[in-house]
Formats: C-alpha cells, structure tokens, sequence
C-alpha cells in the first residue's frame, strides 16, 4: 500500500467506526466509578470492611453457600466448591448469554436459575436478603477485577436494545439516562453529584436505603426520578441495559458490594 | 435563535383534547408567548415558593439562582439570577410553557405540555408538570430578577 491508499483505508476504517461511538458516550481515560463522586466518608466506608454495612450481607451468603437447599438438597458449595476459585471473575463478565433462553443474564438471574433448576428450590423474590446475599458474596470474588462483558456475537442485539434504551427520553420529564450520565456526569443535580452510572459495585448498601439493593433498584430509583414506567424486575429489557452498562464501564474494576449515598 | 423560530411552524393549535387535560391554549410571537396563559395576574411570592420546591416544579434540580437552599441547587442550567433583566415576561413565559419549541435538544422539560409518550408514569399521564396559574406564578416571580 502507498502511503495515500493507507490514509484512505484509515479513514474508510474511521468512517466505518464512527457510528459506533456514541455522541457523547465517555472516552476510556475519563470512565470513573460512582464512588469517585461521593464524601470522603462514604468513600471510607466502601473501602473498610469493618465499616462497610454490605458486608454483613456478605457472610450471610457465605453461610447460604453452604447451606442444602431444595428437593435436591444440595448446597452450592457441593458442585462449585470454592468460591475463592470458582467464581472468581463470574460478576466481571455477567450478564452473559444464556443458552437455555436465548438471550442474556444477569448475576441474579444466574444465581436464582441454579436455584430453581440444579437445587429444584423456590427460586427468590426479586430484592430478597438472601439473593443479594449470595449475589454480594459471588461479586465479592471479583473485586478489583476489570469490568469484562464477554464478546459474543449473540449479546450484540440485546446490547444495542440495552443502548437505545440508554439513549431515548422517557418519562414526564423527557430525559434520557444518556443526558445526565453521559452528557451532565460530574454536574450536580439538586445538589447531588450525577455520577456515569457504572454498575461495578451492584449490588451494594445505599445509605438513603439503608440496606442493601440490586442494580435493577437503582435503575428504577432513576426511572422514577424522571416519572418514568419501571420495567417489573427482571424484566428482559433491564438485563438488556445492564449489559449495555457493563459494556460501558468494560475495564474499571469491580467494587461491589459498594456504598452509596 | 431567530432562525430556530422561523423555522417553527406556527403554532395555533391546542386542540380541545389537551385543553382538557389542564394545558390551557396560547400563542407563540417571535421567541415568547406575550398573552399571560390566565386571566388573574401571577403572584410572584407563590412563584419564588413553587420555584424553590425541588419535587414540584424542579426548578433547583438544574438551576442555580436566588433560592434560599444554596447547596442544594443543580449546576445543570444558566443562573436564574438576573434573568428578569436578560429576558422579557413573555420569552420567559414561552421557556417555562416550553423551551423544547426553541431547542428541541434541551434537557430543560416542557412544563406546559402533555404528549402521548407511553414511557410517562400512570400518576402523570395526561397531565402537564405545571398548571397555567403555577406557570403565571413562576413568570411574575422571574419577571422581578432584575440582578
Ligand atoms: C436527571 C438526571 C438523571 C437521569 C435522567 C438518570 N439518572 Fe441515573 N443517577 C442520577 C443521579 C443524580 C445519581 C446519583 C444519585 C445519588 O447519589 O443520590 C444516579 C445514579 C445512577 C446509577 C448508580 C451509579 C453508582 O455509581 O452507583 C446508575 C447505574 C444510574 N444512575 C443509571 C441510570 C439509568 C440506566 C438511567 C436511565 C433509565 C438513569 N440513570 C437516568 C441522575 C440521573
Ligand atoms: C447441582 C449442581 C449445582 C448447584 C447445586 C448449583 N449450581 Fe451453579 N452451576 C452449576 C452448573 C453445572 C453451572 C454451569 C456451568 C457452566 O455453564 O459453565 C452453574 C453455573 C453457575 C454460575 C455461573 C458461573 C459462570 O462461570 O458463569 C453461578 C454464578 C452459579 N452457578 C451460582 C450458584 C449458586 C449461588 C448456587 C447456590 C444457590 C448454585 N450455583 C448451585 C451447577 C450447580
Ligand atoms: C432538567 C434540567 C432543567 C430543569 C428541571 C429546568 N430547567 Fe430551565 N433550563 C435548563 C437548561 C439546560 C437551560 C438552557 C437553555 C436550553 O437548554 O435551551 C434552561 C433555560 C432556562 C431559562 C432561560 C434562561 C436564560 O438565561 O436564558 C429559564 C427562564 C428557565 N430555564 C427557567 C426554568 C424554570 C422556571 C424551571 C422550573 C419550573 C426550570 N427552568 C427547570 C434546564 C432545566
């Protein structure tokens, strides 16, 4: 190739790949976790243990890890061993395809399928204790790991529903997640820090909740905000934007169980 | 901004249907809406009171300006202050009735207005975020930002 016909395949390249990005999607060097936005002594709390509220939820995952449950009457300790091993990374890469339905799964949704089909228990409610509790105590063992949503062709059309729903106004208020996250991050609204809305730390103690939630509550507390609908949890286009959101904050590494205001 | 309103269609139009769902009819001239949307004046106590109310009219969730609460106001949006003396009642009146006419892009919601979007909540639907009297109260009371 000649130095011209590089450039023109360059920018052919160039073309091709600009409609991927996003008008206002955030550039990989300024991606920052939520907790980057809170009071030094929310930020203190996350980081101690001892301090951290979530955390209780935590060992009470640890106890359910190994607790029989269900008809089977087998534990999840009895097929996956030690989490320190086995399920080290799994929260980095979830939602991730799931062969039996088709389309993606999140964490919870992973957790409660092993539940209702390898254990034949009752699966759990959305918000239940003890859900986020083994949900806590699996993304646990990937704290610090990279945010890595998996590449598979399969995901791309959930993902692009994940992003249009990032990207339309809805609600009385007409706004998009996009206009705040992508656009205003960093601005305050009423005082509050607009964060970029990363899902590295779900699910995590909001203090405004006082205890521990999924992402999928915090998804509707913004939906509400803006006197939106909420999908009911679980709801297929909530895993859609929470594959959309793990790709947009693919490399920062995971914090959860977070702290929040 | 002159050439943003030319390319408006005019906007006469309010049917019955949203009459009836608490959006009174009004006229756009130029960039503003000149007659007040009601027949009693505005009172601009009741508007600086509906302005500061973060869940009611969600002014200060965007707006810096003269509102008793300084940290709780939003960074989102220009500075209220002043913007009596910026602008006219009646280009204040059209921005808070609904500033999408002149940028469909702003972030700032139509406060006059009721669409047919799906995505609204039930306890919304149909409904504007501001009544015409609380509309008239927030212009009288911006209306008097003169610094
Ligand atoms: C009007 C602005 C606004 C809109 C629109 C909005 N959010 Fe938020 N969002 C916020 C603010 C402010 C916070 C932080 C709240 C707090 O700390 O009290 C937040 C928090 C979040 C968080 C938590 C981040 C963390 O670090 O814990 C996520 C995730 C999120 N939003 C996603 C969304 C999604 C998805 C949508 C669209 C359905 C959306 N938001 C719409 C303002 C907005
Ligand atoms: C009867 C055996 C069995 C039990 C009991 C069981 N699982 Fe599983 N689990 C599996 C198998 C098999 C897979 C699928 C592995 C795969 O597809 O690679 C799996 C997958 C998973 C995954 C996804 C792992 C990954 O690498 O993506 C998670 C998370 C998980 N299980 C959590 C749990 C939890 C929590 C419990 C207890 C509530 C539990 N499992 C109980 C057998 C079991
Ligand atoms: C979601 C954010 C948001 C909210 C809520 C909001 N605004 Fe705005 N407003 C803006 C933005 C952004 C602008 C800048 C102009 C634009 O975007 O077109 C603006 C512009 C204005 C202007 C024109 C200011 C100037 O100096 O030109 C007025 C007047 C105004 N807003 C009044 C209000 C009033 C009154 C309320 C409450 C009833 C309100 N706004 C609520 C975002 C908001």
């Amino acid at each position: 190739m000649t130095r011209g016909q590089r450039l023109s395949a360059w920018l052919l390249l160039a073309a091709l790949a600009a409609p991927l990005a996003l008008a206002g999607e955030i550039p990989r060097d300024q991606r920052r976790s939520g907790a980057d936005f809170m009071a030094p002594e929310t930020r203190a709390m996350q980081a101690d243990d001892t301090a951290n509220p979530a955390m209780l939820w935590v060992l009470e995952g640890d106890a359910l890890w190994r607790e029989p449950a269900g008809a089977a009457g087998q534990s999840c300790a009895d097929c996956h061993g030690d989490t320190a091993e086995s399920m080290r990374g799994v929260a980095a890469r979830h939602p991730a395809f799931d062969e039996a339905s088709g389309r993606p799964i999140d964490l919870q949704g992973r957790i409660n399928q092993c539940r209702a089909e390898r254990q034949s228990a009752e699966p759990f409610p959305p918000e239940d204790d003890r859900l986020l509790a083994l949900t806590a105590y699996v993304a646990r063992q990937s704290l610090g790991l990279p945010a890595d949503p998996p590449d598979d062709p399969r995901l791309v059309p959930f993902q692009e529903n994940g992003r249009h729903l990032f990207e339309r106004r809805i609600g009385q208020l007409n706004l998009s997640c996009a206009d705040c996250h992508d656009d205003h991050w960093g601005g305050r609204l009423g005082g509050a820090p607009i964060p970029q809305a990363h899902p590295t730390g779900y699910p995590l103690y909001r203090l405004e909740w006082q205890t521990l939630g999924s992402l999928q509550r915090r998804l509707r507390n913004c939906m509400t905000g803006v006197r939106a609908e909420t999908p009911s949890f679980g709801a297929p286009d909530f895993v859609d934007l929470e594959l959309y959101l793990m790709r947009r904050a693919e490399g920062l590494p995971l914090e959860a169980p977070g702290v929040r205001p | 901004m002159l050439a943003a309103m030319l390319i408006l269609p005019t906007l006469p139009a309010f049917g019955q249907e949203s009459a009836r769902r608490g959006v009174v009819p009004y006229e756009v001239e130029g960039d503003g809406i000149v007659r007040p949307l009601t027949g009693a004046p505005g009172d601009p106590n009741r508007g600086a009171a509906l302005a500061a109310d973060r869940q009611k009219s969600l002014c200060v969730l965007c707006h810096p300006g003269p509102f008793p609460d300084q940290h709780l106001h939003g960074t989102l949006a220009p500075d209220l202050a002043g913007v009596g003396k910026r602008l006219t009642e009646a280009q204040i009146r059209l921005r808070v009735v609904d500033n999408k006419r002149l940028n469909p892009e702003t972030i700032m919601p139509a406060f006059h207005r009721v669409t047919d979007d799906p995505t609204v909540a039930a306890a919304w639907r149909g409904r504007p975020i501001l009544g015409a009297g609380e509309v008239e109260d927030i212009v009288a009371w911006l209306s008097t930002l003169k610094e």
